[in-house]
């Protein structure tokens, strides 16, 4: 199908709003739009971080689940407490395919769910005591943890219960850092106050830690990965060409982290930043208490890694400059080949991608290296800087969709007939029953990693074996159907 | 005769429960089956009646037993004076958890342990200060307490507390059957204050359904954990309480209330002389600035 023009796009948002009744119709058209990428800010077209509507499908989690979940879930040496009923922490454990090394249960606690597993009784008496019962149970069962999170779920903000107050009591006793994180679910709109609050909780909790503790040999090439949650193995695909290009990776926030690099990390010289959404806040802090400057990247797809390489290369001396075009070249051969096997297969193949943080719009490069273009794109709890970052990287006339509802998202697919959708599982296999081959753009499908050159040959393989695999040949989509049918309907006749 | 289940509310200290066990006495004298379930966290409700400190809660016995479902009806519902049952729900310590949520856990608790039996003519759910949260609503909702009864006196903050419950009554009055049955005023010795009880509840669509007078024999009988009823039988106070059960057994004027506004209020206090009339030219004026 030929690429829409900018009123086609507008007519098919205004068709699909048709629905609606008159104040979810107005609510909606703000989040809905066509892209310009001439325009500087995305509050021009686009309204962002608002209430969804009761009665559409959204996908959002909650602000738990952007604690931890996200944000505090990965660090793999601290003990995160789901504080409240066991179901917001059962339900959730292990699911975001965080990778780490360590032993599970001895050293490293990442796909393990501990929780306060609150019954009635804790509800009318208060959870305080069974929190500093659970503290000390977790001191003798597992000793080697260097910390623990409360992440608060909802009903802890109901009743009052003075977390902190248990905090301050259990760090006196163990002498190891006990963080309370009031991310109760009902706060915010989505998962990203939660994002924030963890981000706030680690600044006053976390970061302080080694403040005036120069014991930690420091070098001139000191940086952090932050917002890098390892999904399938990213943030090592990740570090290796931030390493061989000369760079010392202090820390990694938080995918395969720990306490102590988040204390080490006020005395890097660099922050990089990659989920730019879920860990701005800590950047921006670091920069304004210790003045380290911080920098955004992209790991997706050769363009994009040699484009970032350089970027970050620039902000150190000629050694580092050199390492990065050493890094470009020697992954050079091997990207080409990768390029050279999957583009002719993929070319001209259209995408929409509805996902979480930083993937709406980082991964167009990645996509558009194999030739492909990306036609439709939006995020689940994304603000207005997000939108404003990725009308740059979007085509013109494009499909922008804010916290997409189930039925929006639908019906512009069956407009705009996508090759392949990039989204969550929720979507997963509503648009493969549809035909419609499906990518999990969240935890990659159970593959990855997708970042960094190794990553790219990943991500190539896996696009293409869900686009071109044979089973398209038994279910189509119901575009493809149609012609199908009016085939048979005229073999008939 | 079909059960009756009153739920009696009022202002923080105004006499609830030693109302509630005093009326409840006198009724069993005269011959009813009775339950009381106290719904306050401090568990005082039915002391008088069992001539204890504080009976063991519901929530109390949760707590210590791991949970409501470890709990048979027996270990929590005591029986006291002319075989009133009593029932406390209990709950937290005031500052943590949530004390509503125990008022509703208990009731649930009681349900389903079929404390509600055929026998009882009466329950009585006396129910501490406001209706702060969903929780204190509980013996109001659905096929609970279907007549309420408020206590106050002619002090201000009372009759303005009995009126905010009066609301938090419409609300349930108009998606269940629960229904405003009178006001008890508990007497503080106000001047005219019987006069003003009457005619609020005439604004608010009900009654007063008895002045309980003040006497000294009440608190004489608290001292010993007792009600005036069993205490002192012969005493005047006692003789008011058997009229107030008297009423209450007899009563028929279920109402849905029509509270009035906070101006009213005034204007009644006013004309009462509760309350002078607001100069409105001082409003807001520290002391320093009058001068």
């Amino acid at each position: 199908m030929a690429a829409m023009t900018r009123e086609e796009t507008e007519a098919l948002i205004q068709e699909v709003l048709e629905v609606y009744p008159e104040k979810a119709r107005k609510d909606r058209e703000k989040h809905l739009a066509v892209n310009d990428s001439s325009l500087e800010k995305a509050n021009k077209c686009i309204t962002s971080n608002r209430k969804s509507l009761p009665g559409v499908m959204t996908v959002r989690g909650c602000a738990y689940a952007g604690s931890k979940g996200v944000v505090w879930g990965p660090i793999k040496d601290m003990i995160h407490i789901s504080h409240g009923p066991v179901g917001c922490g059962q339900y959730s454990r292990a699911g975001r395919r965080n990778y780490y090394v360590g032993t599970t249960g001895v050293n490293a606690f990442g796909t393990m769910n501990f929780t306060s597993d609150f019954k009635e009784n804790d509800i009318v008496f208060g959870g305080d005591k069974k929190l500093s019962k659970i503290m000390l149970e977790i001191e003798q069962l597992f000793p080697l943890n260097k910390g623990i999170s409360i992440q608060s779920e909802c009903p802890i903000g109901l009743i009052g219960d003075d977390i902190e107050a248990v905090a301050k009591k259990a760090t006196k006793e163990t002498g190891k850092p006990v963080v309370p994180v009031r991310c109760e679910g009902f706060r915010g709109v989505s998962q990203s106050l939660g994002h924030h609050i963890a981000n706030d909780a680690i600044r006053d909790w976390v970061l302080e830690n080694r403040d005036g503790d120069d014991s930690f040999p420091t070098t001139p090439y000191d940086v952090a990965v932050i917002g890098d949650y390892n999904i399938g193995g990213d943030a090592w695909a990740s570090r290796t060409l931030l390493e061989e290009m000369g760079l010392r990776v202090v820390a990694q926030w938080s995918g395969d982290g720990t306490l102590a690099e988040m204390e080490k990390t006020p005395k890097v010289k660099l922050n990089l930043i990659h989920c730019y959404r879920s860990m701005n806040y800590i950047a921006r802090h670091m920069e304004e208490k210790y003045s380290i400057p911080w920098i955004e990247y992209n790991f997706f797809g050769p363009t994009k890694i040699a484009e970032s390489l350089r970027k970050i290369a620039a902000l150190f001396d000629d050694t580092i400059k050199a390492g990065a075009e050493r890094v470009i070249a020697r992954y050079t051969a091997e990207y080409e080949a990768v390029i050279a096997k999957y583009k002719p297969r993929l070319e001209g193949k259209r995408v929409m991608l509805y996902i979480g943080g930083l993937r709406p719009r980082h991964v167009i490069g990645a996509y558009e290296d194999l030739g492909m273009e990306v036609v439709g794109t939006g995020y689940e709890f994304g603000h207005n800087d997000d939108y404003d970052r990725t009308i740059k990287e979007m085509g013109n006339a494009t499909l922008l969709y804010d916290d997409v509802t189930g039925y929006e998202f639908e019906e512009f697919v069956k407009r705009v007939q996508p090759d392949l959708i990039g989204s969550g599982i929720k979507e997963k296999y509503i648009f493969q029953k549809m035909g419609v081959p499906f990518r999990q753009m969240h935890s990659w499908d159970y593959s990855g990693p997708y970042h960094g050159y190794d990553g790219f040959a990943i991500f190539a393989r896996d696009m293409d074996m869900t686009i071109n695999n044979p089973c398209w040949k038994n279910i189509k989509a119901p575009w493809k159907n149609q012609v199908a049918n009016d085939e048979a309907v005229k073999a008939v006749a | 005769m079909a059960l009756r289940q009153c739920a009696i509310y009022g202002k923080g200290g105004i006499g609830k429960s030693t109302t509630t066990q005093n009326l409840v006495a006198a009724m069993a004298e005269a011959g009813k089956k009775i339950m009381i379930v106290g719904c306050d966290p401090k568990a005082d409700s039915t002391r008088l009646i069992l001539h204890a400190k504080a009976q063991n809660s519901i929530m109390q016995m949760a707590s210590d037993a791991g949970s409501v479902e470890d709990l048979e009806l027996e270990d929590v519902l005591k029986v006291g004076y002319r075989d009133i049952k009593c029932v406390e729900s209990g709950g937290p310590e005031p500052g943590v958890g949530c004390a509503g949520r125990g008022v509703i856990t208990a009731i649930n608790f009681l349900e389903e342990e079929g404390a509600y039996t055929d026998d009882l003519d009466f329950v009585f759910y006396d129910v501490l200060g406001d209706v702060v949260c969903g929780g204190f609503a509980m013996p109001i909702r659905e096929n609970k307490a279907q007549e309420i009864y408020i206590v106050c006196s002619g002090e201000m903050m009372a009759m303005y507390a009995a009126n905010n419950i009066a609301k938090g009554i419409v609300k349930y009055a108009n998606s269940g059957s629960v229904r405003l049955a009178g006001l008890i005023c508990n007497s503080r010795q106000c001047a005219r204050e019987d006069e003003l009880i009457m005619e609020l509840a005439k604004q608010m669509g009900t009654t007063m359904i008895h002045f309980v007078p003040r006497d000294n024999v009440v608190q004489r009988a608290e001292i010993r954990r007792m009600t005036v009823i069993e205490y002192e039988p012969q005493a005047k106070q006692a003789d008011e309480y058997r009229t107030l059960a008297q009423k209450i057994i007899n009563n028929k004027n279920f109402i849905i209330p029509t509270p009035i506004t906070m101006d009213e209020l005034e204007d009644l206090l006013m004309e009462f002389g509760v309350m002078e009339e607001v100069d409105e030219s001082i409003v807001g004026q520290t002391a320093a600035a009058v001068a």
